[in-house]
């Protein structure tokens, strides 16, 4: 005779799975991180629902700043009724298309860039001519574009210009600073030395003033040279000094054998370094070149000191018109979220870079 | 000998008579050719090189040339300065120094007036520079470090409010969020005569921040000298201890006691002394506040931009060095019988403070230069000062070489620093 057994099926507590449990596993595992939670969520409650009624609910998105007043809210008319002018500066109204196009094409060749499929040396020639067909965009005085002047270039063209224009031309110097400084020739040696441990050593603003004030000094009578290539020097040697470090990391990261290898084939320095090192160090080192085009775009802001209109001084100059004082912090919102999104992207493809690179796939 | 080897290893069995033959001549004439190669080698190539062939000597020409490139360009450069300093009847020197500055600074550590000179008006800037720099990296690495754990919490909430803390404030410029916090004191905050009031005896208005202090008092003096002698016991008992544990194996609560020491020496000095309660309360007197403490706008938002800007990245490196240490380390601390604190305090923290410390050095650095952006907002450091006095003076030249002198000062000594703490704690090999 059969013996049936009946069985019953248990399932799990309650609060070990599903929902009940992840909060039980993530939130209040422990008295002390209970008390964390509860801490956090109360302090979210203050702060989080009376700023979004401020930013979304009370907000005035397009009227005048009197009208902003009235409401009470946050402001963001002060962003859109002065989007252009925060944007683009004091470039002409009528050609506003052009350093706008030259944005767009630049956005594209950064999103085609992060393909590491596209990485040849095609992609570099692209770029080469991106940069040029950007420079002339902006610039005018060819093809039937009506040149402008520098001094009226502002806005986000202009930090986008001294920090990509400025990376670009660091680049190749800060990779020679750092073979300078693994030379075994001891006045190339100091002389590089020197010159990346004074470069790290001063802050960027003592560097922008020397632009500013001493640059003038140093050439001849008769020669001038204007405030926006200046800043753009000194952007360039400071970032040079840093690119250098960086480089220097890479080419102290390849082994001993490889270069034993190369000089056993008999090739010469330029040879060696060209074919065997630098690709290999150059490889390594994109990561943290990323975060130095982060650092230099963040630090293009502070070209404002010397007076240059970037995007952070053509919104300081949108809010000291009267019309529209006391905005400030929407106002610097707004250029925060900018930079925001640019260093979010590049600092997340930095490190999906770094995993892959890792993986070595 | 090892070329001819090689060159035979793929040779096919020679053929009969005539072709042993010719393959023994073969080999004679490979192994003479063989000789008189290294011969020629050995003898005719250090003789025969010419000088631009010979690494030692064709690296002397190089730095020569370089060096010469380099004087040149600075010969240039000197010349054209020279000539615009005269022609524009710059002064050059440093005369300055004892000249009367004649601009007021808003804020000072020491006695300042505009009467005073430019030496003086330039201390001032250095101390308000290390003022804020001293300040900002004991805030920063407070708030870093535990920004740091709390990335690394079981607690997901914790974590993610973390992560988007340090997200958040790496991408934004630390010059934006300067005038951010500096737009927020100005625009936002009431005036004095409607200051808010979050506890008694602080007051919050756009002009700063003022906080009742305790009134000077010689009891005060008492209970610093009572808190050094605490001091001096801790350092005695950790001496004490230590040696009592290597002795017998018996471990003495030093923390604690020394925790009850430095708090209980001071508090005995101050009840001995009558235990002075009296406060100095601001008062509004006209449009302004007068006693207590102020912590102008200025220094508020530099410091505020300064700490949240940095301690992101040093929660990074905290983050970092913790999770360096590999969780067999923690796990056998703990098979050990160790307590958590001990693990923590034994285990964890040598380890982990190698890893950290270097990174947390060049980010305290990386404050004090980012405190030169209080020249955009209009607190006194030593930049502003040095730029005030570059505009009066006309003297640029002297004057960003003294900005760039101080900090690579500071830079210089911290980097000798690190090379002592390296040294110090690097592991020891066999």
């Amino acid at each position: 005779m059969a013996q049936t057994y009946v069985t019953q099926e248990l399932k799990p507590p309650v609060t070990r799975v599903g929902f009940l449990g992840w909060i039980k596993a993530n939130l209040f595992n422990s008295v002390f991180n209970s008390l964390m939670t509860l801490i956090s969520l109360y302090l979210l409650w203050k702060i989080v629902p009376p700023l979004v009624r401020w930013a979304f609910i009370d907000s005035s998105w397009v009227t005048t700043g009197a009208g902003c007043r009235a409401a009470g809210g946050a402001c963001w008319s002060v962003v859109t009724k002065n989007l252009r002018f925060i944007i683009f500066g004091f470039y002409p109204y009528d050609w506003q298309w052009r350093p706008l196009l030259a944005m767009i094409v630049l956005f594209i060749l950064l999103l085609f860039s992060r393909n590491r499929r596209y990485w040849k040396k095609s992609l570099g020639y692209v770029w080469l001519v991106g940069l040029v067909g950007m420079g002339l965009l902006l610039r005018g005085g060819l093809l039937g574009l009506s040149a402008v002047e520098s001094t009226k270039w502002s806005g986000l063209p202009l930090t986008l210009l001294l920090s990509v224009f400025g990376l670009t031309a660091a680049y190749p110097l800060g990779v020679v600073l750092a073979l300078g400084r693994q030379s075994k020739m001891p006045a190339i040696k100091s002389l590089c030395v020197v010159y990346i441990e004074t470069i790290r050593g001063v802050p960027l603003i003592s560097l922008l003033f020397m632009s500013s004030v001493m640059f003038p000094l140093f050439l001849p009578e008769g020669i001038t040279i204007n405030n926006i290539l200046r800043a753009q020097v000194a952007i360039i040697l400071f970032t040079a000094a840093y690119i250098a470090e960086v480089v220097r990391g890479g080419l102290q990261a390849i082994s001993r054998g490889q270069y034993e290898a190369a000089e056993s084939l008999g090739l010469n320095y330029y040879q060696k370094m060209r074919l065997i090192i630098l690709p290999q160090a150059l490889k390594i080192v994109i990561p943290p070149t990323v975060g130095i085009l982060i650092s230099a775009f963040k630090d293009t802001s502070l070209v404002v000191i010397i007076g240059l209109f970037d995007l952070l001084k053509t919104t300081q100059a949108t809010l000291s018109d009267p019309k529209w004082m006391g905005f400030s912090v929407e106002a610097y919102i707004f250029i925060a979220l900018i930079y925001f999104a640019g260093c979010f992207s590049m600092s997340n493809f930095s490190r999906r870079l770094e995993r892959e690179l890792y993986r070595g796939t | 000998m090892r070329y001819f080897e090689t060159s035979e290893v793929g040779d096919e069995l020679p053929p009969e008579g005539e072709g042993a033959k010719s393959r023994l001549l073969t080999f004679y004439q490979s192994l003479t050719v063989a000789q008189h190669f290294t011969d020629s080698t050995e003898k005719t190539m250090p003789a025969r090189v010419p000088f631009w062939h010979d690494p030692a000597k064709r690296a002397l020409i190089y730095q020569a040339v370089v060096l010469g490139m380099v004087g040149m360009l600075g010969y240039y450069l000197f010349t054209n300065t020279l000539a615009n300093l005269e022609r524009q009847s710059i002064a050059t020197g440093f005369g300055f120094f004892a000249k009367e500055a004649s601009f007021e600074i808003g804020e000072s550590p020491i006695p300042y007036s505009a009467a005073d000179t430019y030496a003086r008006a330039l201390l001032v800037g250095v101390l308000n520079t290390l003022k804020v720099s001293f300040v900002g990296i004991i805030l920063t690495v407070i708030l870093g470090t535990a920004v740091g754990i709390a990335r690394l919490s079981s607690n997901w909430l914790i974590a993610k409010l973390a992560a988007i803390f340090i997200e958040t404030m790496q991408d934004i410029p630390v010059l934006l969020q300067l005038f951010f916090w500096y737009a927020i004191s100005y625009e936002s905050l009431p005036s004095p005569r409607q200051a808010l009031t979050p506890f008694t005896g602080v007051f919050l208005s756009n002009r700063g921040l003022v906080f009742a202090v305790p009134e000077p008092d010689p009891v005060h003096g008492y209970m610093a000298l009572a808190f050094l002698a605490g001091c001096v016991i801790i350092w005695a008992l950790r001496r004490w201890a230590k040696r009592r544990q290597e002795k017998t194996g018996q471990a003495f609560p030093v923390f604690l006691v020394s925790t009850a020491i430095v708090v209980c020496l001071p508090l005995a000095a101050w009840l001995i002394g009558g235990a002075p309660l009296k406060m100095n309360v601001p008062q509004l007197k006209g449009f302004n506040f007068q006693g207590g403490i102020t912590v102008s706008p200025e220094f508020a938002a530099l410091l505020l931009g300064l700490v949240l800007y940095t301690s992101a990245f040093v929660a990074e490196i905290v983050r970092a060095g913790i999770q360096a240490i590999s969780r067999g380390q923690v796990e056998a601390a703990m098979s050990m019988g160790l307590k958590p604190g001990q693990v923590l305090r034994l285990v964890i923290l040598p380890q982990a403070l190698r890893v950290i410390i270097p990174p947390l050095t060049s980010q305290m650095l990386n404050l004090t230069k980012n405190s030169t952006l209080a020249v955009a907002i209009g607190f006194p450091d030593f930049v502003s000062v040095a730029n005030t006095t570059i505009n009066q003076t006309g003297q640029a030249i002297e004057g960003i070489g003294l900005i760039m002198v101080v900090y690579l000062f500071f830079s210089l000594s911290t980097s000798a620093f690190m090379n002592w703490y390296n040294k110090k704690t690097a592991l020891v090999e066999r």
